[in-house]
């Protein structure tokens, strides 16, 4: 009964969605104040239907309903609460009505927050949040029904991927849902924009928070992903240029350099133009992402025809909207014109490369996606394009942020001289330079990976740190202390950001660079040395999990006779998928992560022992941390809460100013 | 299957997991030898994998390609004839890094021409920034040049 209501909440929040895009729009053209107010009510009951329909279907999951298919195919009545629950999105279907969700939930948080927006723009933000609405709710029940039911209910399910059953990757897909559907905001109030014809500073104030809630949620989610790569995968790879990864980093690109160019539009009413471009961009790549791991089409192009159903819907969807706001720009985009004006050297110019940097990197990224494809479809090649492509063609792009990144913090808007922002950072780029030096020295001296890597962290978090300072102004230490504990949330937001990426930067050269292996086959007792470290195989036992059996050794850790930890890594296999998982045990300090695998018996009785240690792995996710910190900062800066009434007095003064 | 990082893959796809990659027995004594074998193998694909190199993989190809890549090295060959052998069997889909022959040289050239591209087109609307004047920051509407007079005038 309960799964019959949920079928029944998601058709009529597609009737809802239906109304929420048709009446608001012809409201805001005819002007009728009515018409647009209904938006608001509409986005609401849009959510709580599809919050309905996703409560029906966990139910489902949580009572272990095996006359649903979905639940058959990816529950076990055996397996721990936590995962029937995560379960419920940990598949295709019951992962589309959570991205519905949350698309809803994003709507329904514009129309409550959103009071101080003119009633044309929200109406026309909360209608093309309902056309997104429409054409996933559509995708979803129409190709993707979570509701079907069995016609003879087995008596248990099929079992979730063990791999799955894990709690970095059971959050994961909800953050990066999170944030792809948060650039659908962005997208409709760029769209709506386009459509009204005009986009100033208040219009970059608002978009900016949505696009930075759903920068942060990528950053996270991204983040649980790799971390979860590190530690479930048994060899401690962080990141591979997997096209799904891809696929997540594109949106976080533009998301980024969205975030940035939108505060030129705020302070300076400039790039304009660009910025809503970059919102296209930055949803359709989302998009993009979606069609991508959904379709099937990059595992083989045969694959995709096999079940051309969803693949051809998802495309319909990214064409009609990408495709739709493109034409819609190409029409409007020359009616917003620039105001500000700035000189060659100026922070707007400074953010203008930082915007080239990152869409380029992106798009290199995306060719490098969709090569393979391209080279079958047109070249007849069967090609693959993997990490060395990636690394050899992404990183200038990444290390040119890197470089710029401090300078163009320190310039200031309009006219700049580079002389005294270099002076300012001249201590900055001396520490940096002694960390490359102090890292050159420590390394074998064959890679220049650590030296370069360890010092554009160094630039970065000295950088962000003289940022900091030169906030404080000039005067006596307890007047700039004074000034620092003031400063706008947003400064320390931008500060903490910046360093998070620096720490990101040395966590990753450092793990590239020093990382030591050890593969062997070690008796029970075995002591053998790896990096100076002495480990010691003391035993090796079998037990059994609440669906999995395995085999835990027991291993002994010490530097210069001292014990530094005994870890206990696990090979598991879950029966009833007949997969096994290794669990890696780890060690982690701030200069290095001890990381231990224990594989299979060997044939002279002795057992497979991987050991690896990372240097400054822990920095990496640290890194991402601040990052997300920073952005969280930001988001609380008291600007954006009163960005509304402020906008809404702004508004009344400059009424009567035509279009620009 | 270690590269299939997120969930929806995992989810679409049922694949067998990551145990082991390079296991004991296949390590070369020589430990020269056996890391220029590591580097090899980071830069050949398993055949049977989603965009996995064989160094990473679990499947039994991997495995047998880890294998005749120790032996052509045991036997003299440089890294280049090495690849060069496996690519000769294998095709041109195990490599990781794309070559840069025929239409591959777009795939190479696409990022660098961006750039340029990219720079070129902002440099050209900077130095228009530069010397316009923006409406609202200099010039004056007919309307407001006339109250403008009018107020200094009176």
């Amino acid at each position: 009964m309960i799964t019959e209501l949920g079928h029944f909440a998601l058709v009529l929040a597609l009737g809802v969605a239906l109304v929420q895009v048709v009446v608001p729009l012809v409201g805001a053209h005819k002007g009728w104040a009515g018409w647009m107010q209904v938006s608001v009510p509409l986005a609401l009951v849009q959510f709580g239907l599809v919050a309905g329909a996703f409560a029906a279907l966990m139910h489902a999951f949580i009572t272990s309903d095996f006359s649903l298919r979905l639940v058959v195919l990816n529950s076990h009545s055996l397996k721990p609460m936590l995962y029937k629950i995560t379960g419920t999105w940990g598949n295709h279907e019951g992962s589309l009505v959570l991205w519905t969700l949350i698309l809803a939930l994003f709507g329904a948080l514009v129309a409550l927050f959103g009071r101080g927006l003119p009633p044309g723009l929200k109406a026309r933000v909360l209608a093309i949040q309902g056309l997104i609405g429409v054409a996933f709710l559509s995708f979803s029940l129409f190709t993707s029904n979570p509701f079907l039911r069995m016609a003879q209910p087995p008596f248990d399910g099929q079992g979730l991927n063990p791999l799955l059953q894990d709690p970095g990757l059971a959050f994961h897909p909800p953050f990066l849902y999170l944030g792809y559907v948060g650039l659908s905001v962005a997208f409709s109030f760029a769209v709506a924009a386009l459509i009204e014809g005009r986009i100033d500073a208040a219009w970059a104030r608002w978009v900016r928070p949505w696009t930075l809630a759903a920068w942060i949620f990528l950053t996270i989610g991204i983040g649980l992903g790799s971390w979860w790569a590190y530690y479930e995968l048994g060899w401690g790879g962080f990141w591979f240029w997997d096209p799904v990864e891809n696929s997540s980093f594109m949106p976080w690109l533009f998301a980024a350099a969205l975030l940035h160019s939108a505060i030129v539009v705020e302070k300076r009413e400039s790039l304009k133009s660009w910025t809503i471009l970059l919102s296209i961009l930055g949803f359709g790549f989302s998009l993009i992402g979606t069609f991508l791991t959904r379709s099937g089409i990059l595992t083989s192009v045969h694959a995709f025809s096999t079940d051309p159903t969803r693949g051809y819907y998802i495309l319909g969807i990214l064409a009609f909207f990408v495709g739709g706001a493109l034409i819609l720009y190409a029409v409007r985009a020359r009616e917003l014109e620039a105001k500000g004006v700035f000189s060659m050297v100026s922070r707007e110019s400074a953010l203008v490369l930082n915007n080239i940097l990152l869409a380029v990197g992106a798009l290199v990224v995306f060719t490098g996606t969709i090569w393979p494809l391209l080279a079958e479809l047109f070249f007849d090649r069967k090609l693959s394009v993997g990490a060395p492509f990636f690394e050899a063609a992404f990183t200038p792009f990444i290390v040119g942020v890197a470089i710029v990144l401090p300078v163009g913090a320190m310039l200031p808007w309009k006219r700049a001289r580079l002389a005294p922002a270099l002076r300012k950072l001249a201590p900055a780029a001396a520490l940096a330079l002694a960390v490359a030096g102090l890292a050159w020295s420590v390394g074998t001296g064959r890679s220049l990976l650590a030296p370069i890597g360890m010092g554009l962290g160094a630039w970065l978090v000295f950088g962000a740190g003289t940022d900091l300072l030169a906030r404080t102004g000039r005067g006596a230490l307890p007047a700039r202390l004074g000034r620092l504990r003031r400063l706008p949330r947003a400064d320390w937001g931008r500060v903490l950001a910046h360093a998070g990426l620096g720490i990101t930067f040395i966590g990753i050269s450092g793990l590239l660079a020093w990382q030591v292996e050890d593969i062997r086959t070690a008796q029970v007792g075995e002591t053998f040395s790896v990096g100076g470290y002495e480990v010691t195989l003391e035993d090796v036992s079998r037990a059994q999990g609440p669906n999995y059996e395995t085999t835990v050794a027991t291993i002994r850790i010490a530097r210069d006779g001292r014990e530094i930890a005994v870890l206990r890594p696990e090979k598991r296999v879950y029966p009833v998928q007949g997969m096994p998982t290794t669990e890696a045990a780890i060690q982690s300090s701030a200069l290095r992560d001890l990381y231990l695998v224990i594989g299979d018996p060997q044939d002279n009785g002795g057992w497979a022992v991987r050991t690896f240690i990372k240097p400054f792995t822990a920095w990496i996710w640290t890194g991402i941390l601040i990052m997300s910190l920073g952005g969280l900062v930001s988001l609380s800066d008291r600007r954006y809460r009163v960005a509304a009434g402020a906008a809404r007095r702004g508004r009344a003064a400059a009424r009567g100013v035509p279009a620009e | 299957m270690k590269r299939l990082l997120l969930i929806l893959t995992l989810v679409l796809t049922q694949v067998a997991p990551p145990v082991w990659a390079v296991t004991p027995d296949e390590v070369l004594e020589d430990p020269v030898l056996e890391a220029r074998a590591r580097e090899i193998s980071k830069g050949l694909r398993c055949v049977v994998c989603r965009g996995e190199n064989i160094d990473e993989s679990n499947a039994g190809i991997a495995k047998d390609m880890r294998i005749l890549v120790r032996e052509l090295l045991t036997e003299g060959k440089t890294n280049d004839e090495v690849m060069d052998f496996v690519v000769e069997r294998y095709g041109e889909f195990v490599l990781m890094r794309p070559t840069t022959e025929g239409a591959n040289k777009l795939l190479w050239a696409a990022g660098p021409v961006l750039f340029v591209l990219a720079l070129l087109m902002a440099g050209l609307w900077l130095r228009a920034r530069q010397k316009a004047s923006g409406p609202g920051e200099e010039a004056l509407s007919a309307e407001e040049r006339a109250r403008l007079d009018e107020l200094i005038k009176g």
